[in-house]
């Protein structure tokens, strides 16, 4: 039998190890996995990579991470958001690394890595700064840069709804790098706002097959990013 | 002549709404349209009635509808500047994979962006000022510029302290090289054509000799400088 669900967000993020490299979903708050990153917080694993379209706001989530210093480097593609005070601090101080990548090649770094494609080209970055130490070879004409699959040893992911395969419904833009980041760990942890029967989810509207998903824990009033910055909230 | 008062703040030209508005008469019906942070926001309040413009928001949704009420705020729902949006019927959502293709592969006609400087060429620079306690911060940028097929810029002529935007050769980091086509100021609407720059079309109150002053490039001048060519 399979079934891909566990009690608390503290078992799925329990195997973590010191310098993994995580996949964290979404876009500024809108599908950040605020309750799994907690866990991790808790769990205390350090000298992470982490993988994220940004780095957090306030004192929670993300930001709280990176705040406890659980964290040597961040790949992201826009590290400046309102309210995003620890990482400019930490990085100005040279106390933690900062890959920078254009969203759409951060996001096709991630497809490929789950899709087993190693590497690949595209002319975002081309005469550009962010093109430096990478190949570029010409496709008809036009100059292209190479550039790498990325995987992961775990990925942390907020969905809508949830089964125990682990099929996967999102909502919204909350979608965002979720599906692909499910594709490219070795170990996709997801907390689902709700766990339903199989067969509850249509299998036309599932967005992520359960192939790609390891874990799923019901956590079915998560917290929201914005609401806890809001009221000055700090983790732990 | 356009549809258009002069400004009314003491900024020569158009006014921030009437270079959107200017803009998005060049957006043609059924266009698919992305929008960059700020300015080019405004754009999306200007289409002329009676073309239907469907508008990208690169973090994953085709359709972008009018501001929500404040009762109405889903912060699950938000564009690309992490502003709360709302979704039109016909609508769709997708991931970030999906709608990089949309941009990377060509789908997307029109995207309209901000700059920090534009050199001759129709270089970009418009995501870092490369000073080196700056965060730097791309997000989608470089591939809007690199897979979009026409290029908007949307921006004043000059910066705030006068200095020229659209310069010889950008000296801040490049957003990418030879992508924009068209650029709409303050002062004028230029494009970018083989021979050069061309200015297209005058703000009201000013003229081609004021526009080249305050311009870092010798420019074309234009056949018809008071009409508007699509």
């Amino acid at each position: 039998m399979i079934d891909k669900r566990m009690a608390h967000p503290a078992d799925a993020v329990r195997d973590v190890s010191d310098g993994a490299t995580i996949l964290i979903g979404g876009f500024g708050e809108a599908g950040s996995p605020i309750e799994l990153i907690h866990a991790l917080i808790d769990h205390g694993a350090k000298h992470l990579t982490i993988v994220n379209n940004n780095t957090g706001s306030g004192q929670i989530g993300l930001a709280a991470l990176i705040q406890n210093r659980q964290v040597s480097k961040m790949i992201c593609s826009y590290p400046r958001t309102a309210n995003s005070m620890v990482f400019p601090e930490l990085y100005r101080s040279g106390q933690i690394e900062l890959e920078l990548v254009p969203q759409g090649t951060l996001a096709e770094r991630i497809r490929c890595g789950g899709a087993g494609i190693p590497a690949f080209y595209t002319a975002t970055s081309v005469g550009t700064p962010l093109q430096e130490g990478k190949e570029l070879r010409e496709f008809e004409g036009r100059r292209y840069v190479m550039e790498r699959g990325l995987q992961a040893d775990f990925a942390l992911i907020k969905a809508k709804r949830a089964d125990r395969h682990g099929n996967l419904l999102y909502n919204k833009t909350a979608r965002n790098f979720s599906p692909i980041m499910c594709m490219a760990a070795t170990t996709t942890v997801v907390q689902a706002g709700q766990i339903v029967g199989l067969g509850e989810i249509d299998p036309e509207h599932v967005v992520t097959p359960g192939i790609f998903v390891d874990r799923v824990v019901e956590v079915s009033t998560p917290a929201q990013e914005s609401r806890l910055v809001k009221e000055g909230v700090c983790y732990p | 002549m356009l549809p258009m008062t002069a400004a009314k703040h003491e900024q020569q030209g158009w006014s921030r709404a009437e270079m959107a508005q200017r803009a998005a008469l060049d957006i043609p019906d059924g266009s698919y349209v992305n929008l960059g942070i700020g300015m080019p926001e405004l754009v999306a309040q200007f289409v002329p009635e009676g073309r239907e413009v469907i508008y990208h928001a690169e973090n994953g949704l085709l359709g972008i509808g009018p501001d929500p009420a404040p009762e109405d705020i889903d912060p699950d729902l938000i564009n690309a500047g992490k502003k709360a949006v709302t979704a039109i019927p016909g609508a769709a959502y997708f991931h970030h994979a999906d709608s990089f293709s949309m941009i990377r592969g060509g789908h997307i006609d029109i995207c309209v962006l901000g700059a920090m400087q534009i050199s001759k060429d129709g270089d970009l620079a418009n995501w870092s000022t490369g000073a080196p306690d700056a965060i730097p911060a791309v997000g989608g940028a470089m591939d809007l510029v690199a897979g979009v097929r026409t290029i908007f810029v949307l921006t004043r002529h000059t910066t705030k302290t006068g200095e020229p935007k659209i310069v010889d050769a950008c000296t801040f980091p490049l957003t990418g090289q030879g992508v924009v086509d068209r650029i709409y100021t303050n002062l004028a609407v230029l494009e970018f054509v083989e021979e050069g720059l061309k200015l297209l079309e005058l703000a009201p109150g000013v003229d081609f000799d004021f526009v080249q002053q305050h311009t870092g490039v010798r420019l074309i001048r234009g056949p018809q400088l008071s009409e508007v060519s699509p």
